[in-house]
């Protein structure tokens, strides 16, 4: 009989559409309760929780997606939704248009080149070394990348979504620690080595941290997306 | 809410056929954001008709990452003997990178303020 349920259940969106929704009310409940320290964040203790239940059940990612696409789709509006809090603070956007186009120069070279130095010194080499390259910008820009200069974009993925929790974890410490208190260098800081989840973080501290932080996101991937080929090209 | 998410979605859908009809390497929904900013800024009587949702979206922008968050599970495999390799260049390059543009933000916004002064 419970066989038979779990055949029904493990199968239909239903199960794993509500298991998402449950799992992230649990790390947000779990987050709150525990003093909200960054290293408890909700995504990481969810996506955990998750990847434990599917191991311990044998459910393939494929069953586990077709349930959960309904949550995943709405990245896309959501993505676009960015445009209303940059709208708001458009005039503050403006004032800074300097610091952010110093800050994009510096901050992507410093990812691309980072993330590529660390790994090669610590002997990643080959179709993996080229998927770490575009890790820090949003996925679909850079699968994009890493299939033009022979990365696996699927590995590239899981680089990307892998340094956007990091970078949610870490991003308030951190910067608590370097004593900066100016809100747009923070949310743009966030984006710009986070992408969506550095963003999502950002909003969570302050409006204005958010709104710096959509706009990295998107800048980083323009300048990401034209450094990652050239420098490829300079490397062979 | 109809009326926003209709707006959201067409956003979204134009701006996907705008980066596949000219080839473009920018991803549809960021096409999108910027051409809803346009529509914001032509007629900013509409950000009323949007503003609840998008605010709505935005606060739960976290857990629309954690689908492609449990997507790590297909990857544990491949790269098991370099998963320790990774996760140190995954967290060097990214407090790295978090640390240099906060840094280069705020030390340009302060000697710009020192200038206008």
């Amino acid at each position: 009989m419970i066989a038979r349920i779990w055949v029904y259940l493990s199968a239909s969106p239903l199960l794993w559409l509500t298991a998402t929704l449950a799992a992230y009310e649990a790390g947000a409940w779990i987050f709150g309760r525990l003093g909200r320290r960054p290293l408890l964040n909700p995504v990481l203790i969810a996506v955990g929780m998750l990847i434990a239940v599917l191991a311990a059940t044998g459910t393939p990612y494929e069953t586990y997606f077709d349930g959960a696409q309904f949550v995943h789709f709405l990245l896309g509006p959501a993505t676009v939704a960015l445009a209303v809090p940059l709208f708001d603070n458009r005039a503050h956007v403006r004032a800074a248009l300097l610091p952010m186009l110093a800050a994009l120069c510096a901050g992507s070279l410093t990812a691309i080149a980072c993330a590529v130095g660390v790994a090669w010194l610590l002997g990643v080499r080959g179709e993996t070394l080229a998927s770490m390259a575009p890790k820090s910008v949003t996925a679909p820009i850079a699968m994009a990348i890493s299939e033009q200069i022979g990365g696996l974009p699927s590995l590239t993925a899981a680089f990307v979504i892998a340094t956007g929790i990091c970078g949610a974890v870490i991003a308030t410490p951190l910067l608590n620690l370097l004593r900066l208190r100016d809100y747009r260098a923070r949310g743009f800081a966030a984006g710009l080595a986070a992408h969506g989840l550095g963003t999502a973080r950002a909003f969570e501290v302050h409006e204005m941290a958010g709104t710096f932080a959509g706009i990295a996101l998107a800048l980083n991937g323009l300048a990401t997306s034209l450094l990652v080929p050239a420098l490829a090209r300079l490397m062979r | 809410m109809i009326t926003a998410l209709t707006m959201l979605l067409s956003c979204q859908l134009a701006g996907e056929l705008i980066a596949r009809l000219f080839g473009l390497p920018v991803p549809g929904p960021v096409l999108g954001m910027l051409l809803l900013f346009a529509l914001l800024l032509a007629r900013p009587r509409s950000e009323a008709l949007v503003r609840d949702t998008t605010a709505t979206l935005l606060r739960y922008l976290s857990l629309l990452f954690v689908p492609a968050g449990v997507g790590l599970i297909r990857h544990f495999g491949r790269i098991r003997a370099e998963l320790a390799a990774i996760t140190v260049a995954i967290v060097i390059s990214t407090a790295a990178t978090i640390a240099v543009s906060a840094l280069v933000f705020a030390a340009v916004a302060r000697a710009l303020e020192k200038r206008t002064r």
